[in-house]
């Protein structure tokens, strides 16, 4: 056990440090620099895209965890943009590195990560969820095109996304997981049409996509033909952690301490009642354990060990850990925790309830808390699965 | 960065639990409590021939020299094998007070005999935590006068006692004036007892001080969460080897997402623990601005997964996880002794709190 970092790492912070100290003025905020051009000059220092290969747009950095773990750590103490994020650049980027042709890397790789070209990404549909497998949007090859018909939901970003990566079923005949590919294709492309579904938060945050017979070149395929599953599994993976990051929740339990030293419950600090400060003290236990867990995750990466069960329980306990962390703040607040959007008395610019309710959506995203328990027990514990239905 | 145990540490376990093993576990816990013993001197002399007993107490004391995060992983092994031995007081916090606060001469008497495992040291920290109704010890006119109560390792040779002013006192367990009264709990693994003194001499440890008795706690409260894990972890597994064997319906239950569901809850909570441990143990060595926030928190937390836990893997078992024959109930009652001994999860929680400026 030694948790200090190298006298390189110890350096490289020290860098990062000082370039966010000398540049943080030119970090987009609303009415400011643009994340374009932010995005640029991260791309072109190495604190984004980093380990990404300059021939397609990154920077080319061998890959250090750490040195990403310092860059992630360094931008979050600063409160700025750590460069863009979305679909595009956490989940497309590394499948085409893994799965793509050449032509795909060079295509897309370099728009993506300059943000001049955003994603959505097309699975879930309304008869697949849970089990995604069963997906059944069409893909039929009618001469050198795709011809799609069909409907997916909870696609994020589709309003403003220039391209979608879509899982499409075009092996009707095939098993159920080798019967799907993975498909690129323009939102521009006739036949599409978006639906805003406006969710429990008040945004709209996720939309309905339509297909009737949307026209794809052949060769917009990641993979084989029937691949698709695989392709998607592997990104799937990659979104799980991403979640419920304990760095976040550490620090949405220091701000929810400050704000039970500075409300007042018939003129005393509401920390002062023994119920909820005891009920802060469950919660920032529970962070603490969660953010433990985070760096022996980090360890076992940088030394390129198996986690086991430690990483796949991350979704399963950050997402709800993090809902009841958002609910104390509201049980603190009491009737002024009801408050929402633009009113007077409103806390912490409305939160505490979004995020109350957005993390709900996210126990449910993403593989639901169900779904987590049946992988761990399944895959972590290796319990059996349960028996086919004889009819099935 | 290397946030893990080193290949010495997974080797240190690893051998101390094949010594449980090859001692009996369950078997030898049962004859332990079946027969009375006050004191299991064969697992004792084992323990101390791996070195277990002088772990954390410096070479030129005859011990090993080791940190607090071998001293937990120590622990963990003994909580997965509800191992009946004095450990916590003996082999952590009597050696740790007499190291800190103890005069060279108290030093050379007494660490070699404790790490050669000739002697058991019982600890009295119970008031130091919370006093019960008028529990408490007081230095009058230079002898001890008062009672301390749930004593660690309390089938002792001498005893090292708190007194409710935070110095610390090395007694024999034969002073005149001293009175034992044996304490009976629910976990028969864990001989504990009441100490009345009437003017008992004592022996002061000279270097005491507010902040070596908080290290005392600290560090206690770690060794306790540390045996929670090893006794958490083995009740979960036993729970789906169970699950995997046992069928109903012409399918074994681990097929049923009821059960699965149960045990991955049971994992969910627990895994996690693991690294809180030995970041918490770790911290004790070389985080000391975060080592008492950190241990109240390890010590709460695991008493509460441990609980959940606890309870869940009994009622996987169904029907035979209640009986005394499959014996499941030694590791349920040793992780609720884990759970009150130096401070329940209320009392902890509130400890890190007042750590913290939270609460005055």
């Amino acid at each position: 056990m030694d948790l200090s970092y190298s006298p390189e790492h110890e350096a490289f912070r020290r860098e990062t440090v000082a370039f966010i100290e000398a540049n943080k003025h030119l970090a987009p905020r609303p009415g400011g620099p643009s994340p374009l051009a932010w995005q640029a000059l991260l791309i072109e220092k190495g604190y984004a895209a980093r380990t990404i290969p300059k021939a397609y747009g990154g920077y080319g950095a061998e890959p250090d965890i750490l040195k990403s773990r310092i860059i992630a750590e360094e931008f979050a103490k600063a409160q700025i943009s750590p460069g863009m994020g979305g679909q595009g650049i956490s989940m497309l980027v590394p499948t085409l590195l893994e799965m793509g042709t050449e032509e795909q890397k060079t295509q897309f790789i370099g728009p993506t990560l300059r943000g001049e070209l955003l994603w959505c990404q097309g699975y879930s549909e309304p008869n697949a969820g849970s089990d995604l497998a069963s997906l059944a949007t069409k893909g039929e090859l009618v001469g050198d095109e795709w011809v799609i018909n069909g409907q997916k939901i909870w696609t994020s970003t589709a309003h403003l996304a220039h391209w979608i990566f879509c899982l499409v079923r075009t092996e009707p005949d095939a098993a159920k997981h080798e019967g799907i590919s993975f498909l690129l294709f323009s939102m521009d492309t006739p036949g599409i049409e978006i639906r805003p579904l406006v969710d429990m938060t008040g945004a709209a945050n996720f939309n309905e996509v339509f297909f009737t017979d949307v026209r794809v070149p052949k060769d917009q395929i990641v993979g084989k033909r029937g691949q698709g599953w695989q392709v998607a599994n592997s990104i799937l993976r990659h979104e799980r952690g991403s979640l419920a990051d304990p760095n976040t929740m550490l620090s949405r339990v220091n701000a929810l301490a400050d704000m039970m030293k500075s409300e007042t419950l018939d003129g005393r600090p509401v920390m002062d009642n023994p119920i909820y400060r005891d009920r802060l003290m469950q919660i920032q236990g529970r962070v603490l354990a969660m953010r433990c867990n985070d760096l022996r995750l980090l360890s076992s990466a940088v030394n390129k060990q198996n986690p086991g069960v430690a990483a796949m329980v991350v979704k399963l306990q950050g997402t709800e850990l993090r809902h009841e962390l958002e609910a104390l703040a509201i049980d603190v607040l009491g009737e002024l925790g009801l408050l929402y959007g633009d009113t007077p008395r409103l806390r912490g610019h409305g939160s505490w309830q979004r995020d109350y309710m957005y993390f709900l959506g996210l126990i449910i995203g993403g593989g639901t808390s169900q779904i987590q328990k049946n992988i761990i027990a399944e895959r972590g514990l290796g319990m059996p699965r349960e028996a086919k239905l004889a009819s099935a | 960065m290397e946030f893990g145990l080193s290949q010495e540490q997974v080797m240190l376990q690893a051998s101390v639990e094949r010594f449980l093993a090859d001692q009996g576990g369950l078997t030898r816990t049962r004859k332990f409590i079946g027969e009375g013993e006050a004191r299991a001197h064969d697992v004792l002399e084992g323990l101390a021939g791996l070195g277990v007993m002088g772990l954390i107490i410096p070479e030129a004391f005859g011990g090993v020299g080791l940190s607090f995060l071998d001293a937990a992983i120590v622990s963990e092994a003994l909580g997965r094998f509800v191992t009946p031995a004095p450990y916590v007081g003996t082999a952590v916090l009597a050696p740790l007070a007499l190291m800190r606060a103890g005069s060279e001469a108290q030093k050379t008497e007494w660490l070699p005999k404790l790490a050669a495992g000739d002697l058991v040291a019982g600890v009295a920290l119970s008031e130091a935590t919370g006093a019960r109704g008028d529990a408490g010890v007081r230095l009058k006119d230079g002898k001890l006068v008062g009672t301390a109560l749930f004593v660690i390792d309390y089938e002792a040779d001498i005893f090292i006692v708190a007194d409710l002013d935070g110095r610390l006192h090395l007694v024999a367990a034969d002073a005149p004036g001293l009175t034992r009264t044996s304490l009976k709990t629910i976990d028969g693994t864990r001989p504990t007892g009441e100490l009345t003194f009437e003017g008992v001499s004592a022996e002061v440890l000279a270097a005491s001080s507010p902040a070596v008795l908080r290290e005392l706690i600290d560090v206690g409260r770690v060794m306790f969460a540390a045996d929670i894990l090893g006794a958490a972890q083995d009740m979960l597994d036993q729970a789906v080897a169970y699950s995997k064997e046992r069928k109903q319906f012409e399918r074994a239950i681990a097929t049923f997402q009821a059960v699965k569901h149960m045990c991955a809850e049971m994992v969910a909570a627990l895994e996690p623990c693991r690294a809180m441990v030995w970041y918490a143990a770790y911290a004790l060595d070389a985080l000391p601005a975060e080592a008492s926030v950190t241990a109240c928190h390890a010590k709460a937390h695991l008493s509460e997964v441990g609980t959940f836990v606890a309870r869940r893997s009994t009622e996987v078992h169904g029907g035979m996880g209640f009986t005394d024959l499959v014996g499941l109930h030694y590791w349920f009652k040793r992780i609720g002794f884990d759970r009150q001994i130096l401070g329940g999860p209320q009392t902890v929680r509130e400890d890190a709190a007042r750590l913290q400026g939270f609460s005055s």
